[in-house]
């Protein structure tokens, strides 16, 4: 192979300041579009795990269309399709007017995308309880909110720390799909400094090491959490 | 106190408890027993309405519990219920899990519910253990908590499904004492048991049950002296044999 190596221009101007805009531009959209995850994959998964037939249906249906539809395509149909199916003043609102809507865009997608996959871990996690512990708080007393938040979430969320922080891996992986819509991401950065140098070799290793960083952090920091919040001996019992 | 009319509960096709009845008066002790898959637990179960049930009236203390289970939590939390596994809730100290529904049913402060908690632990003998976990406890301790968190609700009636089931043979006294005192102290009780010795040092009266059916109600020393159904003597002729 005849390549030659030139790692000096990943610290030269401008293309330095592209991979930290990208690196920051990456940690943007994927933490905005995780505290969407979180939030609306929570409340899905409860509602799922609940005994009504309705809410069962309704939020079996986002879970089904939202993690089986490619992620590409639905950043595709957020962003190009959407916007036309909206009332007139409603889509060029989100065309023209809408600061950055390619960013927003992605974080939605994203955002939605992944709720889906943290709804099915949620009520996986909720399932998982053993049912005594529900017939416990019951027989108590406690209403259903109150069994939900003081007797299965605390346990259901303990379980599901493990599968939760490769969610929340694989949401700073699946944001570089928000390149094909034209956010100027790490992997897009590292792309235009690539067309831009010919240095393709440098570039991808340096957006290859940063995604690696990302991840072993974000692994160090769930397994603080996970030892924080252990229960002391094993939850399982017979 | 406690009275059950016509009770019946189908899992599916499958039967579990064919119109049963039976009234439990104050300050009365009542053993459940019978063959496993009689349906004795589901019983005990139906009568502070954490299992659903498809007919059937039951009235405690004079109020007729709701057929939903969720309209039914006041009632309920008037009658305290130990399962056979326990289920101290895992994630929560022994003094959080005896007050957490003092706290959030009765509406209780912390301080009166956590003393209402050192009292009933003392008593069991388990004082020194209210900020330890359930798992770090054994299987007659957790029992014991278990027992403490439901008298802490100052129940009117205590329902016990099998508390013994799941313990180690060493530990089953220690939970029976528990239970005797309780007893003697005047509690209204209905156990589910295969503890025999229990029945006949505690139970006024003896429920037979087989195949969903309650088949015979007797005096706990008629019912040993001599029960009047086939099914029950061949019962006791197996479990007292050894």
């Amino acid at each position: 192979m005849n390549y030659a190596w030139n790692w000096s221009v990943l610290f030269q101007a401008p293309y330095l300041g592209w991979l930290g805009q990208g690196i920051a531009m990456t940690m943007m959209v994927s933490i905005a579009a995780w505290i969407i995850a979180l939030t609306l994959g929570t409340l899905i998964g409860i509602l799922h795990s609940g005994a009504s037939g309705a809410l069962r249906l309704v939020t079996g249906c986002y879970i089904n269309v939202f993690r089986n539809v490619p992620l590409l395509l639905q950043m595709f149909l957020w962003f190009f399709v959407v916007p036309e199916l909206l009332p007139k003043a409603a889509g060029t609102w989100l065309k023209r007017d809408l600061p950055h809507p390619e960013v927003v865009t992605a974080i939605v997608a994203l955002g939605l995308f992944t709720a889906s996959r943290v709804a099915v871990q949620v009520a996986a996690g909720i399932a998982a309880v053993p049912r005594g512990q529900s017939m416990a708080a019951y027989a108590s007393g406690l209403s259903t909110l109150q069994r939900y938040k003081l007797v299965l979430l605390p346990q259901a969320f303990r379980i599901v720390v493990p599968p939760m922080t490769s969610e929340f891996l694989t949401i700073f992986k699946n944001s570089s799909i928000a390149l094909s819509i034209g956010v100027y991401e790490l992997t897009a950065q590292t792309q235009q400094i690539q067309s831009f140098t010919y240095q393709g070799f440098e570039a991808f290793t340096a957006a290859t090491v940063t995604y690696m960083t990302i991840a072993l952090i974000v692994t160090a920091l769930m397994t603080v959490i996970e030892r924080r919040i252990a229960i002391a001996g094993p939850l399982a019992r017979g | 106190m406690i009275r059950i009319e016509g009770l019946s509960k189908s899992y599916g096709d499958l039967p579990v408890l064919r119109n049963c009845s039976l009234e439990v008066g104050r300050g009365e002790v009542v053993v459940i027993c019978g063959p496993s898959g009689s349906g004795k637990s589901t019983f005990v179960k139906c009568m502070n309405g954490i299992e659903p049930v498809q007919a059937g009236r039951i009235t405690i203390d004079g109020e007729v519990l709701p057929s939903k289970p969720a309209a039914a939590a006041r009632i309920r939390s008037r009658v305290g219920m130990v399962f056979q596994h326990f289920e101290l809730y895992p994630h929560l100290t022994v003094m959080e899990n005896i007050c957490l529904a003092q706290i959030h049913v009765l509406k209780r402060g912390r301080g009166e519910a956590e003393a209402k908690a050192r009292a009933l632990l003392r008593r069991v003998g388990l004082a020194d253990k209210e900020s330890a976990y359930p798992t770090q406890l054994s299987g007659g301790q957790q029992q014991r908590i278990a027992i403490v968190r439901a008298l802490a609700m100052d129940p009117i009636a205590m329902l016990f499904d099998e508390p013994t089931s799941a313990l180690d043979p060493e530990m089953i006294g220690e939970v029976l004492a528990v239970m005797l005192e309780l007893a003697r102290e005047g509690m209204t009780m209905i156990v589910v048991t295969h503890e025999m010795g229990f029945a006949k040092a505690a139970a006024g009266r003896i429920v037979f049950m087989d195949h969903g059916e309650i088949v015979e109600v007797a005096e706990t020393q008629h019912f040993f002296a001599q029960p009047s159904s086939e099914r029950a003597r061949l019962f006791l002729s197996r479990i007292l044999a050894h």
